[in-house]
Protein backbone atom coordinates (compact mmCIF):
# COMPACT_ATOMS: atom_id res chain seq x y z
CA UNK A 1 0.00 0.00 0.00
CA UNK A 2 2.56 2.54 1.33
CA UNK A 3 4.57 1.48 -1.51
CA UNK A 4 2.03 1.99 -3.93
CA UNK A 5 1.43 5.64 -2.96
CA UNK A 6 5.63 5.87 -3.24
CA UNK A 7 5.26 4.94 -6.90
CA UNK A 8 1.85 6.78 -7.45
CA UNK A 9 3.69 10.45 -5.52
CA UNK A 10 6.81 9.68 -7.92
CA UNK A 11 4.68 9.90 -10.64
CA UNK A 12 3.10 12.71 -9.83
CA UNK A 13 5.97 14.29 -9.42
CA UNK A 14 7.78 13.21 -12.78
CA UNK A 15 4.41 14.60 -15.15
CA UNK A 16 4.64 17.99 -13.11
CA UNK A 17 8.68 18.30 -13.35
CA UNK A 18 7.91 17.40 -17.26
CA UNK A 19 5.47 19.44 -17.87
CA UNK A 20 7.06 22.33 -15.84
CA UNK A 21 9.96 21.63 -18.66
CA UNK A 22 8.34 21.66 -21.50
CA UNK A 23 5.76 25.38 -20.10
CA UNK A 24 9.54 27.10 -19.29
CA UNK A 25 10.13 28.67 -22.58
CA UNK A 26 7.04 30.61 -22.12
CA UNK A 27 6.75 31.19 -18.57
CA UNK A 28 10.19 32.83 -17.99
CA UNK A 29 12.62 35.22 -19.70
CA UNK A 30 15.27 34.38 -22.34
CA UNK A 31 18.05 34.44 -19.82
CA UNK A 32 16.23 31.83 -17.48
CA UNK A 33 15.62 29.86 -20.72
CA UNK A 34 19.22 29.91 -21.44
CA UNK A 35 20.19 29.04 -17.66
CA UNK A 36 17.42 26.26 -18.03
CA UNK A 37 19.45 24.62 -21.24
CA UNK A 38 22.47 25.02 -19.42
CA UNK A 39 21.02 23.07 -16.32
CA UNK A 40 19.70 20.50 -18.64
CA UNK A 41 23.27 19.59 -19.79
CA UNK A 42 24.43 19.38 -16.47
CA UNK A 43 21.49 17.48 -15.64
CA UNK A 44 22.88 15.11 -18.43
CA UNK A 45 26.03 14.66 -16.67
CA UNK A 46 24.59 13.84 -13.13
CA UNK A 47 22.72 11.50 -14.58
CA UNK A 48 26.12 9.72 -15.96
CA UNK A 49 27.53 10.37 -12.62
CA UNK A 50 24.60 8.33 -11.63
CA UNK A 51 25.00 5.69 -13.74
CA UNK A 52 28.02 5.10 -12.43
CA UNK A 53 28.25 6.02 -9.12
CA UNK A 54 24.54 4.55 -8.27
CA UNK A 55 24.37 1.54 -10.50
CA UNK A 56 27.58 0.62 -11.25
CA UNK A 57 28.69 1.41 -7.27
CA UNK A 58 32.17 3.61 -9.09
CA UNK A 59 31.63 6.72 -7.03
CA UNK A 60 33.00 9.44 -9.36
CA UNK A 61 34.11 13.00 -9.27
CA UNK A 62 35.86 12.81 -13.19
CA UNK A 63 32.61 12.86 -14.83
CA UNK A 64 33.99 16.85 -15.76
CA UNK A 65 36.30 14.87 -18.01
CA UNK A 66 34.52 13.26 -20.70
CA UNK A 67 32.23 16.78 -20.03
CA UNK A 68 34.70 18.51 -21.32
CA UNK A 69 35.63 16.15 -24.25
CA UNK A 70 32.61 16.55 -25.87
CA UNK A 71 31.68 20.06 -25.02
CA UNK A 72 35.53 21.15 -26.87
CA UNK A 73 34.89 18.17 -29.47
CA UNK A 74 31.44 20.26 -30.48
CA UNK A 75 32.64 23.59 -30.10
CA UNK A 76 35.50 22.37 -32.74
CA UNK A 77 33.19 20.75 -35.10
CA UNK A 78 30.92 23.19 -34.86
CA UNK A 79 33.40 26.15 -35.67
CA UNK A 80 35.30 24.28 -38.36
CA UNK A 81 33.10 21.22 -40.01
CA UNK A 82 29.24 21.21 -39.31
CA UNK A 83 26.43 23.03 -37.87
CA UNK A 84 24.48 19.76 -37.79
CA UNK A 85 23.05 18.98 -33.76
CA UNK A 86 23.33 14.82 -34.20
CA UNK A 87 26.27 15.18 -35.60
CA UNK A 88 27.79 17.04 -32.39
CA UNK A 89 26.35 14.95 -30.44
CA UNK A 90 27.68 11.78 -32.42
CA UNK A 91 31.13 13.17 -32.21
CA UNK A 92 30.95 14.50 -28.85
CA UNK A 93 29.75 11.29 -27.22
CA UNK A 94 32.59 9.27 -29.33
CA UNK A 95 35.14 12.05 -27.69
CA UNK A 96 33.26 11.36 -23.92
CA UNK A 97 33.57 7.74 -24.54
CA UNK A 98 37.20 8.04 -26.27
CA UNK A 99 38.46 9.93 -22.68
CA UNK A 100 36.26 7.41 -20.46
CA UNK A 101 37.95 3.95 -22.22
CA UNK A 102 41.33 6.10 -21.99
CA UNK A 103 40.44 5.90 -18.73
CA UNK A 104 39.37 2.19 -17.78
CA UNK A 105 42.74 0.82 -16.95
CA UNK A 106 43.04 3.54 -14.12
CA UNK A 107 39.32 2.76 -12.76
CA UNK A 108 38.64 -0.78 -13.35
CA UNK A 109 41.32 -1.95 -10.66
CA UNK A 110 40.08 0.51 -7.96
CA UNK A 111 36.60 0.56 -6.00
CA UNK A 112 35.16 3.00 -3.35
CA UNK A 113 37.26 6.07 -1.98
CA UNK A 114 39.99 5.17 -4.02
CA UNK A 115 37.97 5.94 -7.68
CA UNK A 116 36.80 8.85 -5.95
CA UNK A 117 40.61 10.11 -5.47
CA UNK A 118 41.13 8.83 -9.53
CA UNK A 119 38.60 10.40 -10.97
CA UNK A 120 39.08 13.66 -9.35
CA UNK A 121 42.46 13.14 -10.03
CA UNK A 122 41.47 12.91 -14.05
CA UNK A 123 39.04 15.71 -13.94
CA UNK A 124 41.87 17.85 -12.32
CA UNK A 125 44.03 16.70 -15.64
CA UNK A 126 41.46 17.42 -18.19
CA UNK A 127 40.89 21.36 -16.56
CA UNK A 128 44.57 21.81 -16.76
CA UNK A 129 45.27 20.26 -20.31
CA UNK A 130 41.90 21.96 -21.76
CA UNK A 131 43.36 25.03 -20.22
CA UNK A 132 47.05 24.87 -22.26
CA UNK A 133 45.87 23.38 -25.18
CA UNK A 134 45.17 26.68 -26.87
CA UNK A 135 45.80 25.78 -30.46
CA UNK A 136 42.78 23.45 -29.92
CA UNK A 137 40.73 24.65 -27.12
CA UNK A 138 41.40 28.50 -26.99
CA UNK A 139 43.69 27.71 -23.70
CA UNK A 140 41.89 29.68 -20.44
CA UNK A 141 39.83 32.28 -22.71
CA UNK A 142 38.03 28.86 -24.07
CA UNK A 143 36.39 29.16 -27.77
CA UNK A 144 34.72 31.67 -28.17
CA UNK A 145 31.53 32.42 -31.00
CA UNK A 146 30.10 28.86 -31.58
CA UNK A 147 27.53 28.99 -34.76
CA UNK A 148 24.17 27.76 -33.67
CA UNK A 149 23.16 24.75 -34.43
CA UNK A 150 20.22 23.03 -36.61
CA UNK A 151 18.84 19.98 -35.35
CA UNK A 152 19.20 18.23 -38.50
CA UNK A 153 20.28 18.26 -42.24
CA UNK A 154 17.22 20.50 -43.68
CA UNK A 155 15.70 21.77 -40.63
CA UNK A 156 16.22 25.35 -39.73
CA UNK A 157 19.00 26.66 -37.56
CA UNK A 158 18.13 26.96 -33.31
CA UNK A 159 18.60 30.91 -33.40
CA UNK A 160 16.35 31.63 -30.33
CA UNK A 161 17.45 30.40 -26.31
CA UNK A 162 13.80 28.88 -26.66
CA UNK A 163 14.78 26.95 -29.47
CA UNK A 164 17.85 25.92 -28.05
CA UNK A 165 16.33 25.00 -24.89
CA UNK A 166 13.97 22.93 -26.97
CA UNK A 167 16.33 21.23 -28.50
CA UNK A 168 18.42 20.60 -25.50
CA UNK A 169 15.52 19.11 -23.68
CA UNK A 170 14.40 16.59 -26.61
CA UNK A 171 18.24 15.20 -26.41
CA UNK A 172 18.11 14.94 -22.78
CA UNK A 173 14.49 13.60 -22.70
CA UNK A 174 15.75 10.41 -25.74
CA UNK A 175 18.90 10.05 -23.70
CA UNK A 176 18.00 9.68 -20.16
CA UNK A 177 15.00 7.52 -21.92
CA UNK A 178 17.60 5.22 -23.49
CA UNK A 179 19.64 4.85 -20.03
CA UNK A 180 16.42 4.08 -18.64
CA UNK A 181 15.51 1.47 -21.11
CA UNK A 182 18.71 0.24 -21.05
CA UNK A 183 18.58 -0.29 -17.49
CA UNK A 184 16.00 -2.39 -17.83
CA UNK A 185 17.69 -5.11 -19.70
CA UNK A 186 20.24 -7.69 -18.07
CA UNK A 187 22.81 -4.76 -18.54
CA UNK A 188 21.20 -2.78 -15.95
CA UNK A 189 20.39 -6.24 -13.44
CA UNK A 190 24.08 -7.25 -13.79
CA UNK A 191 25.54 -3.77 -13.30
CA UNK A 192 23.16 -3.17 -9.59
CA UNK A 193 24.53 -7.21 -8.97
CA UNK A 194 27.99 -6.11 -9.48
CA UNK A 195 27.15 -2.98 -6.87
CA UNK A 196 25.72 -5.29 -4.47
CA UNK A 197 28.42 -7.84 -4.40
CA UNK A 198 31.24 -8.16 -6.89
CA UNK A 199 32.61 -11.51 -5.30
CA UNK A 200 29.26 -13.36 -5.32
CA UNK A 201 28.82 -12.19 -9.10
CA UNK A 202 32.72 -13.66 -9.98
CA UNK A 203 31.42 -16.55 -8.65
CA UNK A 204 28.47 -16.79 -11.18
CA UNK A 205 30.74 -16.81 -13.96
CA UNK A 206 30.62 -13.15 -14.81
CA UNK A 207 33.48 -10.70 -15.79
CA UNK A 208 32.61 -8.18 -13.61
CA UNK A 209 35.72 -5.95 -14.98
CA UNK A 210 33.88 -5.57 -18.36
CA UNK A 211 30.70 -4.76 -17.02
CA UNK A 212 32.68 -2.29 -14.94
CA UNK A 213 34.52 -1.18 -18.07
CA UNK A 214 31.12 -1.31 -20.44
CA UNK A 215 29.63 1.09 -17.46
CA UNK A 216 32.40 3.77 -17.61
CA UNK A 217 32.60 4.37 -21.15
CA UNK A 218 28.85 4.42 -21.40
CA UNK A 219 28.64 6.90 -18.83
CA UNK A 220 31.66 8.96 -20.34
CA UNK A 221 29.67 8.86 -23.60
CA UNK A 222 26.20 10.49 -21.97
CA UNK A 223 29.07 13.09 -20.06
CA UNK A 224 30.47 13.66 -23.76
CA UNK A 225 26.83 14.26 -25.29
CA UNK A 226 25.82 16.59 -22.13
CA UNK A 227 28.84 18.56 -23.08
CA UNK A 228 27.55 19.36 -27.06
CA UNK A 229 24.18 20.32 -25.31
CA UNK A 230 26.53 22.70 -23.03
CA UNK A 231 27.82 24.33 -26.47
CA UNK A 232 24.48 24.55 -28.37
CA UNK A 233 22.96 26.48 -25.13
CA UNK A 234 25.70 29.06 -24.52
CA UNK A 235 27.49 28.76 -27.87
CA UNK A 236 30.59 29.47 -25.65
CA UNK A 237 32.86 26.54 -23.60
CA UNK A 238 36.09 27.72 -21.70
CA UNK A 239 37.53 25.57 -18.69
CA UNK A 240 35.96 27.14 -16.28
CA UNK A 241 32.87 25.10 -16.88
CA UNK A 242 34.79 21.92 -16.06
CA UNK A 243 36.47 22.29 -12.20
CA UNK A 244 36.05 20.81 -9.25
CA UNK A 245 33.05 22.38 -8.23
CA UNK A 246 31.31 21.52 -11.23
CA UNK A 247 32.32 18.09 -10.02
CA UNK A 248 31.52 18.24 -6.28
CA UNK A 249 27.93 20.14 -7.51
CA UNK A 250 27.10 17.00 -9.78
CA UNK A 251 27.36 14.52 -7.35
CA UNK A 252 25.70 16.79 -4.47
CA UNK A 253 22.99 17.37 -6.73
CA UNK A 254 23.18 13.07 -7.66
CA UNK A 255 23.56 12.42 -3.60
CA UNK A 256 20.39 14.99 -2.97
CA UNK A 257 18.16 13.29 -5.86
CA UNK A 258 19.33 9.78 -5.05
CA UNK A 259 22.59 8.18 -6.17
CA UNK A 260 20.37 5.36 -7.65
CA UNK A 261 17.93 7.20 -9.54
CA UNK A 262 18.72 8.40 -12.96
CA UNK A 263 15.53 10.63 -12.59
CA UNK A 264 16.46 11.51 -9.57
CA UNK A 265 19.97 12.59 -10.56
CA UNK A 266 18.69 14.90 -13.36
CA UNK A 267 15.74 16.58 -10.82
CA UNK A 268 18.41 16.84 -7.72
CA UNK A 269 21.31 18.10 -9.79
CA UNK A 270 19.12 21.01 -11.69
CA UNK A 271 18.11 22.21 -8.23
CA UNK A 272 21.29 22.38 -7.04
CA UNK A 273 22.56 23.88 -10.14
CA UNK A 274 19.48 26.33 -9.43
CA UNK A 275 20.12 26.89 -6.16
CA UNK A 276 24.25 27.99 -6.80
CA UNK A 277 23.26 30.19 -9.44
CA UNK A 278 20.39 32.08 -6.60
CA UNK A 279 23.13 31.96 -4.09
CA UNK A 280 25.64 33.49 -6.53
CA UNK A 281 23.38 36.63 -6.50
CA UNK A 282 22.35 36.75 -2.97
CA UNK A 283 25.42 35.83 -0.91
CA UNK A 284 28.27 36.72 -4.09
CA UNK A 285 31.04 35.22 -3.05
CA UNK A 286 29.98 32.75 -0.19
CA UNK A 287 28.41 30.21 -2.19
CA UNK A 288 30.23 28.01 -2.54
CA UNK A 289 30.58 27.59 1.45
CA UNK A 290 27.07 27.47 1.57
CA UNK A 291 27.01 24.55 -1.04
CA UNK A 292 29.81 22.93 1.25
CA UNK A 293 27.45 23.12 3.40
CA UNK A 294 24.32 21.38 2.26
CA UNK A 295 26.48 18.62 0.77
CA UNK A 296 28.13 17.57 4.47
CA UNK A 297 24.10 17.99 5.64
CA UNK A 298 22.47 16.32 3.06
CA UNK A 299 25.32 13.07 3.40
CA UNK A 300 24.52 12.74 7.09
CA UNK A 301 21.22 13.48 7.18
CA UNK A 302 19.48 11.99 4.44
CA UNK A 303 17.84 8.60 5.53
CA UNK A 304 18.47 5.47 4.10
CA UNK A 305 21.96 4.24 2.38
CA UNK A 306 20.85 4.49 -1.48
CA UNK A 307 21.40 8.49 -0.95
CA UNK A 308 24.92 7.80 -0.17
CA UNK A 309 27.96 7.60 -3.15
CA UNK A 310 29.27 3.61 -2.02
CA UNK A 311 32.76 4.96 -1.74
CA UNK A 312 31.37 6.92 1.47
CA UNK A 313 28.91 4.80 2.91
CA UNK A 314 30.74 2.35 5.93
CA UNK A 315 34.02 4.35 5.77
CA UNK A 316 32.82 8.00 7.01
CA UNK A 317 29.47 6.95 7.70
CA UNK A 318 28.26 4.02 9.88
CA UNK A 319 25.08 3.71 7.42
CA UNK A 320 23.10 1.03 8.45
CA UNK A 321 23.59 -1.32 11.52
CA UNK A 322 24.59 -4.85 9.48
CA UNK A 323 21.92 -7.75 9.75
CA UNK A 324 21.74 -9.42 13.05
CA UNK A 325 25.01 -12.25 13.37
CA UNK A 326 22.40 -13.86 15.14
CA UNK A 327 20.37 -16.65 13.20
CA UNK A 328 18.38 -17.83 16.26
CA UNK A 329 17.09 -14.10 16.17
CA UNK A 330 15.96 -14.87 12.52
CA UNK A 331 14.38 -18.51 12.89
CA UNK A 332 12.02 -20.00 11.81
CA UNK A 333 11.63 -19.55 7.94
CA UNK A 334 8.26 -18.41 7.22
CA UNK A 335 8.78 -20.01 3.83
CA UNK A 336 7.92 -23.97 4.90
CA UNK A 337 10.89 -24.84 3.39
CA UNK A 338 11.18 -27.62 1.21
CA UNK A 339 14.57 -27.49 1.11
CA UNK B 1 39.44 -42.58 -15.18
CA UNK B 2 40.30 -38.72 -14.67
CA UNK B 3 38.90 -36.98 -12.01
CA UNK B 4 36.81 -34.37 -12.13
CA UNK B 5 39.11 -32.15 -9.62
CA UNK B 6 42.82 -32.87 -8.92
CA UNK B 7 44.78 -30.52 -6.94
CA UNK B 8 48.94 -30.82 -6.58
CA UNK B 9 51.04 -29.47 -4.06
CA UNK B 10 48.45 -26.74 -3.36
CA UNK B 11 50.45 -24.04 -1.23
CA UNK B 12 49.63 -20.26 -0.10
CA UNK B 13 51.46 -18.50 1.68
CA UNK B 14 51.14 -15.09 3.97
CA UNK B 15 54.23 -13.78 4.97
CA UNK B 16 55.73 -16.49 6.66
CA UNK B 17 52.36 -18.70 7.72
CA UNK B 18 51.33 -21.26 5.49
CA UNK B 19 47.75 -21.33 4.97
CA UNK B 20 48.10 -24.58 2.65
CA UNK B 21 51.54 -26.21 2.36
CA UNK B 22 51.32 -28.52 -0.49
CA UNK B 23 48.05 -29.98 -0.16
CA UNK B 24 46.85 -32.98 -2.60
CA UNK B 25 43.24 -33.58 -3.36
CA UNK B 26 41.44 -35.47 -5.46
CA UNK B 27 37.02 -35.30 -6.52
CA UNK B 28 35.94 -37.88 -8.67
CA UNK B 29 32.51 -37.25 -10.96
CA UNK B 30 29.96 -37.10 -8.49
CA UNK B 31 31.72 -37.97 -5.44
CA UNK B 32 30.51 -36.25 -2.20
CA UNK B 33 33.94 -35.45 -0.62
CA UNK B 34 34.39 -33.57 2.47
CA UNK B 35 37.18 -31.97 4.20
CA UNK B 36 37.28 -31.60 8.11
CA UNK B 37 39.79 -30.45 10.37
CA UNK B 38 40.47 -27.82 13.12
CA UNK B 39 40.31 -24.34 13.32
CA UNK B 40 42.41 -22.45 11.12
CA UNK B 41 43.33 -25.71 9.30
CA UNK B 42 43.14 -24.51 6.05
CA UNK B 43 39.57 -25.78 4.97
CA UNK B 44 38.27 -22.14 3.47
CA UNK B 45 41.47 -21.18 2.14
CA UNK B 46 41.85 -24.60 -0.27
CA UNK B 47 38.13 -23.89 -1.19
CA UNK B 48 38.93 -20.20 -2.14
CA UNK B 49 41.67 -21.78 -3.90
CA UNK B 50 39.73 -24.40 -6.02
CA UNK B 51 37.11 -21.81 -6.68
CA UNK B 52 39.86 -19.18 -7.94
CA UNK B 53 39.06 -16.52 -5.30
CA UNK B 54 42.43 -16.80 -3.97
CA UNK B 55 45.00 -17.47 -6.21
CA UNK B 56 47.67 -20.70 -5.28
CA UNK B 57 51.21 -19.70 -4.52
CA UNK B 58 52.05 -22.80 -5.72
CA UNK B 59 50.98 -26.06 -7.13
CA UNK B 60 48.37 -27.00 -9.43
CA UNK B 61 44.43 -27.50 -10.07
CA UNK B 62 43.08 -29.62 -12.63
CA UNK B 63 39.02 -29.77 -13.93
CA UNK B 64 38.21 -32.55 -16.03
CA UNK B 65 41.84 -32.47 -16.82
CA UNK B 66 42.25 -29.30 -18.03
CA UNK B 67 44.86 -26.85 -16.10
CA UNK B 68 42.52 -23.87 -14.23
CA UNK B 69 45.21 -22.92 -11.79
CA UNK B 70 45.81 -19.54 -13.96
CA UNK B 71 42.09 -18.62 -14.46
CA UNK B 72 39.98 -16.78 -11.81
CA UNK B 73 36.39 -17.29 -9.94
CA UNK B 74 34.34 -16.48 -13.23
CA UNK B 75 36.30 -18.93 -15.94
CA UNK B 76 36.03 -21.55 -13.55
CA UNK B 77 32.56 -20.89 -12.63
CA UNK B 78 31.92 -20.99 -16.17
CA UNK B 79 33.55 -24.69 -16.40
CA UNK B 80 31.48 -25.51 -13.60
CA UNK B 81 32.61 -24.74 -10.26
CA UNK B 82 29.77 -23.25 -8.19
CA UNK B 83 30.20 -21.64 -4.53
CA UNK B 84 28.17 -21.78 -1.66
CA UNK B 85 29.89 -18.96 1.17
CA UNK B 86 30.56 -19.53 4.86
CA UNK B 87 28.14 -16.35 5.17
CA UNK B 88 25.25 -16.28 2.66
CA UNK B 89 26.22 -14.30 -0.43
CA UNK B 90 23.48 -12.63 -2.49
CA UNK B 91 22.55 -9.58 -3.82
CA UNK B 92 21.12 -7.49 -2.01
CA UNK B 93 19.24 -5.15 -3.69
CA UNK B 94 17.68 -7.99 -5.97
CA UNK B 95 15.21 -9.35 -5.16
CA UNK B 96 15.21 -13.60 -5.01
CA UNK B 97 14.03 -13.92 -8.53
CA UNK B 98 16.63 -11.53 -10.01
CA UNK B 99 19.56 -13.52 -7.96
CA UNK B 100 18.95 -16.44 -9.70
CA UNK B 101 18.38 -15.01 -12.88
CA UNK B 102 21.90 -13.28 -12.61
CA UNK B 103 23.21 -16.48 -12.04
CA UNK B 104 21.61 -18.53 -14.33
CA UNK B 105 22.51 -15.34 -17.60
CA UNK B 106 26.01 -17.18 -18.28
CA UNK B 107 24.60 -20.69 -18.81
CA UNK B 108 20.93 -19.67 -20.35
CA UNK B 109 20.78 -20.97 -23.99
CA UNK B 110 21.55 -18.84 -26.46
CA UNK B 111 18.29 -18.99 -29.30
CA UNK B 112 19.44 -19.71 -32.95
CA UNK B 113 17.90 -16.68 -34.03
CA UNK B 114 18.25 -13.34 -31.74
CA UNK B 115 15.76 -12.08 -30.20
CA UNK B 116 15.68 -9.42 -27.54
CA UNK B 117 15.40 -10.71 -24.06
CA UNK B 118 15.78 -13.79 -25.30
CA UNK B 119 18.21 -15.04 -22.96
CA UNK B 120 16.99 -12.98 -19.84
CA UNK B 121 13.34 -14.94 -20.78
CA UNK B 122 15.31 -18.75 -20.63
CA UNK B 123 17.24 -17.48 -17.54
CA UNK B 124 13.67 -16.40 -15.67
CA UNK B 125 12.26 -19.99 -16.69
CA UNK B 126 15.23 -21.36 -14.50
CA UNK B 127 15.29 -19.27 -11.93
CA UNK B 128 11.22 -19.91 -11.45
CA UNK B 129 12.66 -23.67 -11.95
CA UNK B 130 15.31 -23.80 -8.85
CA UNK B 131 13.43 -21.08 -6.49
CA UNK B 132 10.50 -23.74 -6.62
CA UNK B 133 13.29 -26.59 -5.86
CA UNK B 134 14.42 -25.44 -3.21
CA UNK B 135 11.30 -23.90 -1.59
CA UNK B 136 11.61 -19.86 -1.93
CA UNK B 137 9.05 -19.53 -5.19
CA UNK B 138 6.56 -17.49 -3.41
CA UNK B 139 9.23 -15.10 -2.34
CA UNK B 140 10.73 -14.48 -5.52
CA UNK B 141 9.64 -10.89 -5.08
CA UNK B 142 11.38 -10.16 -1.98
CA UNK B 143 14.85 -8.35 -2.15
CA UNK B 144 17.32 -10.42 -0.95
CA UNK B 145 18.18 -8.56 1.54
CA UNK B 146 15.08 -8.80 3.36
CA UNK B 147 15.34 -12.43 3.48
CA UNK B 148 15.74 -14.19 6.38
CA UNK B 149 19.37 -16.10 7.25
CA UNK B 150 18.16 -19.21 6.74
CA UNK B 151 16.38 -17.87 3.00
CA UNK B 152 19.57 -16.41 1.91
CA UNK B 153 21.15 -19.85 2.32
CA UNK B 154 18.56 -21.71 -0.02
CA UNK B 155 18.53 -18.67 -2.24
CA UNK B 156 21.95 -18.96 -2.54
CA UNK B 157 22.21 -22.74 -3.02
CA UNK B 158 19.54 -22.05 -6.29
CA UNK B 159 21.65 -19.19 -7.51
CA UNK B 160 24.75 -21.81 -7.18
CA UNK B 161 22.81 -24.75 -9.14
CA UNK B 162 21.63 -22.40 -11.34
CA UNK B 163 24.96 -22.31 -12.73
CA UNK B 164 24.93 -25.89 -13.56
CA UNK B 165 27.96 -26.80 -11.86
CA UNK B 166 29.79 -30.25 -12.38
CA UNK B 167 31.56 -29.27 -8.81
CA UNK B 168 29.71 -27.37 -5.73
CA UNK B 169 31.82 -26.21 -3.33
CA UNK B 170 30.05 -25.64 0.03
CA UNK B 171 31.92 -23.84 3.18
CA UNK B 172 29.55 -24.45 6.19
CA UNK B 173 26.17 -24.59 4.42
CA UNK B 174 25.03 -25.20 7.80
CA UNK B 175 26.31 -22.90 9.91
CA UNK B 176 23.42 -20.62 11.67
CA UNK B 177 20.39 -22.92 10.52
CA UNK B 178 18.21 -23.81 12.95
CA UNK B 179 17.75 -28.37 13.41
CA UNK B 180 14.92 -28.09 11.11
CA UNK B 181 16.87 -26.31 8.60
CA UNK B 182 19.42 -28.59 8.86
CA UNK B 183 17.61 -31.53 7.91
CA UNK B 184 15.91 -29.91 5.32
CA UNK B 185 19.35 -29.29 3.60
CA UNK B 186 20.86 -32.63 3.95
CA UNK B 187 17.74 -34.11 2.49
CA UNK B 188 18.07 -31.40 -0.50
CA UNK B 189 21.93 -31.68 -0.91
CA UNK B 190 21.19 -35.77 -0.73
CA UNK B 191 18.72 -35.90 -3.71
CA UNK B 192 20.90 -33.68 -5.76
CA UNK B 193 21.84 -35.49 -9.16
CA UNK B 194 25.05 -37.48 -9.38
CA UNK B 195 26.28 -35.40 -12.19
CA UNK B 196 27.39 -32.73 -9.41
CA UNK B 197 30.16 -33.55 -7.05
CA UNK B 198 30.16 -31.59 -3.63
CA UNK B 199 33.40 -31.11 -1.79
CA UNK B 200 31.68 -29.76 1.81
CA UNK B 201 33.77 -27.92 4.40
CA UNK B 202 31.80 -28.81 7.16
CA UNK B 203 32.61 -28.62 11.41
CA UNK B 204 29.82 -31.17 12.11
CA UNK B 205 31.15 -34.42 11.61
CA UNK B 206 27.42 -35.91 11.95
CA UNK B 207 26.50 -34.05 8.65
CA UNK B 208 29.54 -35.15 6.87
CA UNK B 209 28.96 -38.85 7.83
CA UNK B 210 25.73 -38.75 6.76
CA UNK B 211 26.31 -37.31 3.21
CA UNK B 212 29.79 -37.85 2.29
CA UNK B 213 31.20 -40.92 0.78
CA UNK B 214 34.79 -39.34 1.02
CA UNK B 215 36.77 -37.68 3.70
CA UNK B 216 39.90 -35.85 3.92
CA UNK B 217 41.33 -33.97 7.01
CA UNK B 218 43.68 -30.85 7.17
CA UNK B 219 45.36 -29.91 9.91
CA UNK B 220 47.54 -26.66 9.77
CA UNK B 221 48.03 -26.68 6.14
CA UNK B 222 48.56 -30.19 5.53
CA UNK B 223 46.71 -33.46 4.92
CA UNK B 224 46.40 -35.47 7.27
CA UNK B 225 43.99 -38.34 6.06
CA UNK B 226 42.29 -39.16 3.00
CA UNK B 227 39.55 -42.11 3.15
CA UNK B 228 35.65 -43.42 3.50
CA UNK B 229 33.94 -41.82 6.90
CA UNK B 230 34.49 -45.59 8.20
CA UNK B 231 38.43 -45.15 7.53
CA UNK B 232 38.55 -41.69 9.00
CA UNK B 233 36.49 -42.14 11.72
CA UNK B 234 38.88 -45.75 12.94
CA UNK B 235 41.90 -43.61 12.37
CA UNK B 236 44.07 -42.96 15.29
CA UNK B 237 45.60 -40.34 13.37
CA UNK B 238 42.93 -38.02 12.48
CA UNK B 239 41.75 -38.22 16.84
CA UNK B 240 45.35 -37.63 17.14
CA UNK B 241 45.22 -34.41 15.07
CA UNK B 242 41.84 -33.25 16.05
CA UNK B 243 43.44 -33.42 19.81
CA UNK B 244 46.26 -31.61 18.93
CA UNK B 245 44.15 -28.88 16.80
CA UNK B 246 41.77 -28.21 19.41
CA UNK B 247 44.61 -27.81 22.52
Amino acid sequence: MRDEAVRALRRGVAVLVLAGLLLAPWAVDDYTVALLARTLALGLVGVSVALLTGVAGLPTLGQTAPYAAGAYASAVVGSRLSDVGVVHLAVAAAAGAALAAATVPLVVAARGVIVLMITLAVGELAVTVVGRWRSVTGGTDGLAGVPPVRPLWGLPVLATDRARYLYALVVVAVLVGAVLLILRTRVGLLLRAGRDDEARLRASGHRVAAHVAAAHVAAGAVAGAAGSLLVVAQQFVSPADFGFDTSALLLLGVVVGGVASVGGALVGTAVVIAARDWLFGVLPGHAPLVLGVAFVVTVYLLPGDAHRPPGVRGRLLPGRPPRPADPAAERPSPTGARA
Amino acid sequence: MTPLLSAHGVTVRYGSLAALDGVDLRIDHGQRHALIGPNGAGKSTLLDVLGGATPAGGGRVCLAGRDVTRLGPAARARRGIGRIHQRPAVFSTLTATQNVVVAALPHALRPGRWRPGARRSAAERTAGAWLERVGLDDLGGIPAGQLAHGQRRQLEIAMALAGRPRLLLLDEPAAGLSAVEVGRLVEFLRALPRAVAVLLVEHRLDLVYALCDQVTVLRDGRTVATGTPAEIRASDRVRQAYAEGVS
